[in-house]
């Protein structure tokens, strides 16, 4: 049997985002810690994807994560990193668990569209409540550890060793579920749902899980990206922010738990890149970009890895 | 013998078609049970009565005397009653031996095991081996262990059956339904795949219900014959005496017969 190499591999780009953020440019530092932020959403989304599901509406957990944090700090004046990200993961989870009685029911363009409906109805929500401050959202309290605020220097070193050592263990986690048997049931599912019914398992609560905890990762990454960003605004629940978590996912490919992160990463240097080079068609680059990979590597990025492995 | 599955009173309709009239059949335990009848006649509908994918309009089902009329094809799995089908389903894109072990985590999981927290190579019950010593076991017995890292969507008809039926063994069920085994499968490789599949089945003391057009096949491994006609059971008995009915001669042989001529008659591409 092969040894699983993952969690030594994760443990590696831990250390290494660790020991080099000291010496990096601090802007690598945000793009960083927002690539881990979405990597956390999109390692949810590849979970729903091998079981064949894809959720144009991923955007609605990531939100609900954002604005659960940010009100905490906002109304009870919280900053503990920690507990505005549990508070986030929580809020989204909650209410992926209601949600999921109704979506668990649906397949293919249906289950993207249900999806996409209802965050566009957050969207719709947030935009319209002055409370919160409408389209134009609010600032976020910056984030402590454990009451501690590091010098301003080495905030964005902090946050990144933060979101770093959440998204090791939260894609840990995946990979270790991945590896029990209601977590081997996604390509099952994806390929014959009446042969996993007739094994003895139910598809539909199999698919709930999984729908939950995809957004539990989402909201985790939400309340970090808006630590991080220290702004949140209501285009966090927009269906182009679904889009882009549904592009990562394409780009990065669904076969391991380092390549949501890897592919978040890419595209965030993407992103980065063309906005540089070409402010008013950055978008084109990225379309040309997400193109080549459909056509030359349609596993996307991570089989590139596969291959070198199989040779 | 004592019933292990009984069926009483089963009525089935779809709109003006009457799928399943009145049946009433008692199988004993570890029995071997051929089910005959033409196309339409109301085999599978039993079948998939017995299994929770169908609920009778009226009549009840008892498995070892506790009623099952209601059950879900998932609980009626857990409790021991597993199917084959008539066109195989399999995980298509997964190997053979992937197959194996997506059907033995269910087992796993459904007996508490192998969760995340759980530590080792838990053992699948019934069997007392870890996952991959199962599956393995379970590919050698049905003659797929050269399959075993063959995806199942590229398999050959008769193997694609086999490994459709070696799925339902990882539950070791008290009974197995399989819906027509030998269809699709060439006239030499049929007493084949049977003689296979009741080696495998029969050493674990399974009750076997079978469908199956093949007259041959049902006098050779048949115990006993239910004879379907238009929705209602026109015979029960032993294969040499079922068989030899004059309403299953004209509605079931007779009509087997007219369809193989209608199939021969048909010109091949």
């Amino acid at each position: 049997m092969r040894a699983d190499r993952t969690p030594r591999t994760l443990a590696l780009i831990l250390v290494a985002i660790l020991a080099v953020g000291p010496i990096a440019p601090q802007w690598t530092l945000f793009l960083l810690t927002v690539a881990l932020a979405k990597g956390l959403v999109v390692l949810g989304l590849m979970m729903l994807l091998r079981c064949g599901l894809v959720s144009f509406g991923q955007a609605l957990y990531y939100c609900l994560g954002a604005y659960a944090a940010g009100m905490l700090g906002r109304l009870y004046e919280v900053s503990g990193v920690f507990t505005l990200m549990l508070t986030g993961m929580a809020a989204s989870a909650v209410v992926a668990f209601v949600l999921g009685f109704l979506l668990a029911r649906y397949r293919s363009i249906f289950f993207g569209l249900l999806s996409l409906a209802i965050s566009m109805i957050l969207y719709g929500l947030l935009v319209k409540t002055e409370a919160l401050g409408s389209s134009d959202g609010f600032n976020v309290l910056p984030s402590t550890l454990f009451g501690w605020r590091p010098a301003d220097a080495w905030v964005r070193y902090s946050v990144l060793a933060v979101a770093a050592g959440v998204a090791f263990i939260a894609a840990l986690a995946v990979h270790r579920y991945l590896g029990t048997p209601l977590g081997r049931l996604a390509p099952a599912i994806k390929d014959n749902e009446i042969r996993v019914e007739y094994m003895g398992a139910s598809a539909r609560r199999a698919i709930h899980v999984k729908y939950v905890i995809a957004a539990a990762l989402a909201g985790l990454g939400g309340a970090l990206a808006a630590t991080t960003v220290g702004h949140i605004d209501p285009e966090m629940a927009y269906w182009t922010t679904s889009g882009e978590f549904i592009f990562i996912t394409i780009l990065a490919g669904t076969g391991s738990v380092i390549a949501p992160f890897l592919g978040a990463l890419i595209f965030g240097i993407i992103q980065t890149v063309a906005f540089d080079i070409s402010p008013n068609t950055w978008q084109m680059v990225l379309g040309a970009s997400l193109l080549a990979v459909i056509v030359f590597l349609p596993q996307g990025l991570w089989s590139l890895f596969k291959r070198r492995k199989a040779a | 013998m004592a019933a292990i599955l009984d069926a009483q009173g089963l009525n089935k309709s779809f709109g003006a078609v009457t799928a399943a009239s009145d049946i009433n059949a008692a199988i004993a335990r570890d029995s071997v049970v051929g089910l005959i009848g033409t196309n339409g006649a109301g085999k599978t509908t039993f079948i998939n009565m017995i299994t929770g994918y169908l609920k009778p309009d009226t009549g009840r089902i008892y498995y070892e005397g506790r009623d099952i009329t209601q059950l879900e094809p998932r609980e009626v799995t857990r409790i021991g009653i597993c199917r084959s089908f008539q066109i195989p389903q399999l995980y298509a894109s997964l190997t053979a031996y992937e197959n194996m072990m997506i059907g033995i985590g269910v087992v796993l999981r459904n007996a508490g095991r192998g969760g995340f927290f759980s530590r080792g190579r838990p053992s699948v019950p019934g069997y007392d081996q870890p996952a991959e010593e199962v599956a393995e076991r379970l590919l050698e017995r049905f003659g797929l262990a050269e399959y075993r890292d063959k995806n199942a969507q590229v398999l050959p008809g008769g193997i694609r059956k086999l490994l459709d039926i070696a799925l339902t063994m990882v539950a070791r069920p008290k009974i197995l339904l399989l819906d027509e085994p030998t269809s699709g499968v060439s006239a030499e490789e049929k007493f084949d795949i049977m003689q296979m599949i009741m080696k495998a089945v029969r050493a674990e003391g399974i009750t076997v219900l079978f469908v199956e057009h093949d007259m041959e096949v049902v006098s050779r491994f048949a115990e006993r014959v239910l004879a379907f006609y238009d929705g209602r059971i026109i015979a029960d008995a032993p294969p040499g005496e079922a068989l030899n009915d004059p309403e299953v001669k004209r509605y079931v042989v007779g009509g087997e017969l007219h369809r193989m001529d209608e199939e021969k008659a048909r010109p091949r591409a």
